[in-house]
This record gives structure tokens, C-alpha cells and sequence, in this order.
């Protein structure tokens, strides 16, 4: 079976101007293909994190070029980013950037009632499928704040989820979690892939983790290593 | 749908901070307040001033202008020497020529309420050997009533007596009690030129001026102009009202083309007053900004500090497809909710002290505090409240705007 392109660079680089002009990134063109669990990883200071923004479309200045699903996303305005992002991307960060005055189910239903496809009653409908998925169903009303850290990322995972993007993007996912919870993580991300064809890209410094996934790009000095 | 989610999300975030909130719009709620009341005041009390202005003077006043002399002066070649004199009024007569031509023109003009004849004498009062100056108007006491509302000052006697009594006579309290002179007494009135009319005293009135109730008295006409030894044609002044008072220095210039006669409208007469009334009027509506201001930055505050506070909030919503417009417009919304809230309440806190107010007893011939409940100015305290939370919204709502998600989420 012929692999779909998802996303594509063409010779990203980007630079850090402060405190000296340091080029982070280098020449980096690489292929993720759907359905597939990616995994970046690196020493700290290689711009894995940094790469992971600029395809995260939220850091617009690089030079290269950047295909989400062969359209072309460099150089576009930043209120058409955010709708790309909106339909496209899932995000999990390290940390769960829930809204603490929120009900777990609410903050899962932003992005969808943002992107206004469906409605109120039917984004409910799917949220409540999401939690059941991650197993935390009944964890749906308590506020995002009252939930344990394992808790809040399976929310923050379902919240990427929601609008059936894509591309999830991953900072880290695990990198607050224990062993247990980091499995469940990890699980949940391979059944992503693997049964509903979402495409994972994770940055990550958990060996096992990145072992364990599809496909591993090291990073080195800004370079595609491995 | 769209707009509906920034919605909740603005309202979500009033809700978990409801005394912020509420502390934010009972600052809103204290300046439109402020602003509201302020402003019924200036309009009440001028309103009370202009019309005690109005009991005494017209909106315009035609008359014949003083004429002054021009000297002599060398006008060709062949006169060497200059003639010198001392410029003086020259007009023999302040009459104004075919008066009761003018009132009729006057009359139809569209714009004129009332108009009346007058003749001006300059008086003394005299019983016995007691004597007082002061000024006699000769006038149509039923006209002039219609502009200046003498009924209302009248302590006895009445108005209309006046007209059936050629040699009549209305004075103010402060004559009679000088000259100790009761109703249907007579009292000697001496002009300038020395005529001597005794005249029956028919009515009395008390004006809140002292000086005019012991100087001003009101007689026919036809007194007033015998008091100057002229005949019936003789009118110093024609008192025009016209409909609306702050027009009367323009309306007054068509007035005098009409006539050919120079005019004085009342703004000119009372200049001090005038004057006063624009003070009053900046400091109130300084007064009411400052607090309008406050109230603003109270707002600004609580939005600036919400903002700063959500800073991953705003990171998030902005990576999961919110666009810098989506995030100023849920803090905007949150502002303009305190905003309306305290507007609202500000309305309504107006419409309380404004009905307070009016219950204060002042005394004199003001009686009650002069203010009401004044639609227009209170819609404009509404608007102006909601212009100014918006403007206190938006001002640190673009902040929000120019969050950079990267930043917060590498920290």
C-alpha cells in the first residue's frame, strides 16, 4: 500500500537571534506519512522542540517551505493558520494547558465549537465518545483543575482529538507523567495511528518511547542525524 | 456558532470571578451615575436660571442707538485749518419711529412668541417726604405678562386692574414698605423732566431681586409716556420673545434689518450670567469625565490583570484555532459585560439621586432643588458608558491579541 504524504518540509531553517545569531535549524526536509506514530527526538539545545513549532504552523519565521497535506503552508496570514490548526492539528504539550474554570467536557468541546461544524448537542455527543475512548468518562463534569495529572493529559489528548484532525502534535507528552500513566499515553497513541489513521508526531526524550514508536528522526546540532 | 463559543468562554470567565466583577461595574455604575445626575443638574439649573433671566429680560430688545456726533474734520485742499469739537449724542429722541407698524411686522414674523411696546421712565416714588428712584416701564401689562410671567410674582392686587385703570400703578414690595403704602393707595411719581403723576397703587410684587422690588414699578403705557411729555407714538423699545431663546443673537440681526433699529438679545444684556452658566458647565462636565475615567480604569484594570493571569489560557485557545480577533473579542465581551451591568445600574442609580434631589427644599423663589429626570442626557450616560468599557476593553485586549502561543508553551 502506497504511503499518503501528510506533512512535508522542504529545507527548513530557522535562526535565534538573541543573544547571537545562531542557526537552531538546518536544511531539515523529511516526509510524515498518515497514520504514522513519529517520534523527534535529541539532545536538549538539538531544535527538536523548535522544528516541532514551525510545523506546529504557530512559529511563522523560517526559511523552507512547509506542506500540510500538499497545500502550502508558509507564508500564509496568521487568522488562516489558526483555522488550519483548528481543522488539522491536534495538540498535547508536557504540561495540560486545561482551562482550570472549565468542566473536562467543556474544555474538550472548544476547538469543535470554534470549528462549527457540528452542533452543540452533537459536539457534546462526540467529546463523551472521547473521554469513554481514554477511559475517563466519568470524570466529564468535575472542573479540569480537580482532575490528577494523569487525568488532565487523557483530557488534553481528547481535547486534540476532538475535531479529528490529521496531525497531532506532541511536546513532550509523557514527560510528566509516571510509568503507568505514561502506557496509557502511549497506548492510546498507537491506536490513534494504527486504527483511525491520525498521524502522530512526538517530541520526546523517553528512549523507550521513541523506540517504541513507528519511526524515530534524530536530531543533532540542528541536523537530521538518523 | 462561532461567536457563541467566545461567548461562553467571556461568560465563564465572569462567572468564577463574580466579585471582580461586580466591583469593576459598581465603579462603571458610580461614574455614569455621576455623570448622569451632573449633567441633569447644568441642564436643570439653567434651565431654573434662564428663566429667572427671562422674568426680566426679553430674548431681544429693539431700540434706537445712541447716535454720537462726528467731528469736523480738514476733508479738501482748500480749508487749511481743522474743526475740533467734542463728539456728544447727537439724536434728540430714542423714539422709534411708526412703533405700532413694527410691532405689527414684528408680530407676524414666524419665530416671534410675543412682542410688546415699551417706554422706559426714569422715576421717583414719593409719599410724603419720603422719596425713592427706580425705573417705571410703561407697557401692555397683558403682553408683557404673556413674556414675563408677572402674575407669578403678584402679591396682591391683580394684573388686569391695571388695564382699567389709566393711572394705575403695579410696584414692587420694597417701594411699598418704604413708603409705607398699601393697595389703592396714591403715590407721587416724579420723571426726569419733572412731570408729577399721582397714581393709585393697584398691585404688588415681589420678585426674588431686592433691588428691583424697591425700584421697578409697572404702569399703562400712556403713563409712562405723559411721565416723559411725549405723546401716544412715543416707544423707546419693542421686548421680543422669540422660540428659542439660544437663537437670539442671530435671530435678533434679522430682527434689526427688519426694523432698521439696532437690537440687544439677552445673551449680550447679561454677558456675566452667561459667562457663569459656561463655567458651570466645564467644571461639571470635568467632574463627571474624572469619574467616568476612574470608573474606566477600573475596568482596564481588571482586564489587564485577567489577561496577564491567562496567558497559557490564551496560548492554548490560540493554538487549538482561536485567531488574535477570537481572543479580543472574549476579553472585549467581558469588559462590555461589566460595562452594560454598570451602566445599567448607573442608569437607574441616576434616576434615584436625580428624584432625591428634587425633594431638597432650597428656599426663596427656587423652592425645590430645579432638577428632573432628563431623558436625552441620560441615553447619552449610556452610551458613553458603553463607549467607554469598550474602549477600556480594548485597549488591553490587544495584548491578548499579540500573545505568541511559541513563547508560553517553550517556557
Amino acid at each position: 500500500m502506497e504511503k499518503k504524504v501528510v506533512l512535508k518540509t522542504k529545507a527548513i531553517g530557522k535562526y535565534f537571534y538573541d543573544p547571537l545569531k545562531f542557526k537552531v535549524l538546518d536544511n531539515i526536509s523529511f516526509e510524515a506519512y498518515q497514520g504514522e506514530f513519529l517520534t523527534l527526538v535529541g539532545k536538549s539545545g538539538s531544535g527538536k522542540s523548535t522544528l516541532l513549532y514551525i510545523l506546529s504552523t504557530m512559529d511563522t519565521e523560517y526559511e523552507g517551505e512547509l506542506f500540510i497535506d500538499d497545500a502550502l503552508i508558509t507564508g500564509q496570514k496568521v487568522n488562516k493558520l489558526a483555522a488550519i490548526r483548528n481543522k488539522n492539528i491536534g495538540f498535547v504539550f508536557q504540561f495540560h494547558y486545561l482551562l482550570p474554570e472549565f468542566s473536562c467536557l467543556k474544555n474538550i468541546m472548544i476547538p469543535a465549537l470554534k470549528l462549527g461544524k457540528y452542533s452543540h448537542e452533537e459536539v457534546e455527543q462526540q467529546a463523551y465518545e472521547k473521554l469513554d475512548m481514554l477511559g475517563i468518562k466519568d470524570q466529564a463534569l468535575k472542573p479540569a483543575s480537580k482532575l490528577s495529572g494523569g487525568q488532565q493529559q487523557r483530557v488534553s489528548i481528547a481535547r486534540a482529538l476532538i475535531n479529528s484532525p490529521k496531525i497531532i502534535m506532541c511536546d513532550e507528552p509523557t514527560g510528566n507523567l509516571d510509568s503507568k500513566n505514561t502506557k496509557i499515553v502511549f497506548d492510546t497513541f498507537q491506536q490513534i495511528a494504527h486504527e483511525f489513521g491520525q498521524t502522530i508526531i512526538a517530541v520526546t526524550h523517553d528512549i523507550d518511547f521513541a523506540k517504541a514508536s513507528d519511526r524515530t528522526i534524530e536530531l543533532a546540532d540542528g541536523k537530521i542525524v538518523g | 456558532m462561532k461567536t457563541g463559543v467566545n461567548t461562553e468562554i467571556a461568560l465563564t470567565h465572569i462567572l468564577t470571578r463574580k466579585r471582580q466583577t461586580i466591583v469593576a461595574a459598581l465603579g462603571v455604575t458610580i461614574g455614569i451615575a455621576i455623570y448622569i445626575t451632573m449633567n441633569t443638574l447644568i441642564i436643570g439649573t439653567n434651565r431654573y436660571s434662564d428663566n429667572a433671566i427671562f422674568k426680566t429680560t426679553p430674548h431681544v430688545r429693539i431700540y434706537k442707538e445712541d447716535e454720537i456726533s462726528k467731528p469736523l474734520e480738514k476733508d479738501s485742499a482748500k480749508i487749511k485749518s481743522t474743526v475740533i469739537i467734542n463728539p456728544k449724542i447727537s439724536n434728540i429722541s430714542k423714539n422709534l419711529i411708526n412703533p405700532v407698524k413694527l410691532l405689527d411686522e414684528i408680530k407676524r414674523q414666524p419665530e416671534v412668541t410675543s412682542a410688546a411696546e415699551m417706554v422706559n421712565a426714569n422715576v421717583f416714588y414719593n409719599n410724603g417726604k419720603s422719596q425713592l428712584n427706580g425705573v417705571g416701564w410703561g407697557i401692555n401689562i397683558v403682553e408683557a405678562n404673556a413674556m414675563f410671567d408677572i402674575q407669578s410674582t403678584m402679591v396682591a392686587g391683580d394684573l388686569r386692574t391695571l388695564l382699567n385703570t389709566p393711572n394705575g400703578i403695579i410696584i414692587g414690595v420694597g417701594i411699598a414698605d418704604k413708603l409705607s403704602l398699601k393697595m389703592n393707595d396714591n403715590i407721587s411719581v416724579i420723571s426726569s423732566i419733572g412731570v408729577i403723576k399721582l397714581l393709585k397703587v393697584v398691585g404688588l410684587f415681589k420678585t426674588s431681586n431686592l433691588a428691583t422690588d424697591k425700584g421697578k414699578s409697572y404702569m399703562n403705557l400712556a403713563t409712562a409716556q405723559q411721565l416723559l411729555g411725549q405723546g401716544p407714538s412715543y416707544v423707546t423699545d419693542i421686548y421680543v420673545n422669540i422660540k428659542d431663546p439660544e437663537q437670539a443673537p442671530a435671530y435678533g440681526k434679522v430682527l434689526s434689518k427688519l426694523t432698521g433699529y439696532s437690537f440687544e438679545d439677552w445673551k449680550a444684556a447679561n454677558e456675566l450670567f452667561v459667562a457663569g452658566k459656561k463655567i458651570r458647565a466645564i467644571m461639571f462636565t470635568v467632574i463627571s469625565w474624572a469619574i467616568l475615567l476612574v470608573a474606566a480604569f477600573g475596568i482596564y484594570n481588571i482586564v489587564n490583570m485577567t489577561i496577564s493571569q491567562k496567558m497559557n489560557d490564551i496560548a492554548i485557545l490560540k493554538a487549538t484555532g482561536f485567531s488574535g480577533g477570537d481572543v479580543v473579542k472574549i476579553f472585549v465581551m467581558e469588559a462590555m459585560v461589566m460595562g452594560i451591568i454598570g451602566t445599567i445600574l448607573g442608569f437607574l442609580m441616576a434616576a434615584l439621586l436625580t428624584n432625591l434631589l428634587s425633594h431638597i427644599y432650597i428656599g426663596a423663589d427656587i423652592g425645590y432643588f430645579p432638577i428632573q429626570f432628563e431623558l436625552p442626557v441620560s441615553l447619552t450616560g449610556v452610551g458613553v458608558g458603553i463607549l467607554v468599557t469598550f474602549g477600556a476593553g480594548f485597549i488591553p485586549a490587544r495584548k491578548a491579541a499579540k500573545v505568541d502561543p511559541v513563547a508560553i508553551f517553550r517556557k
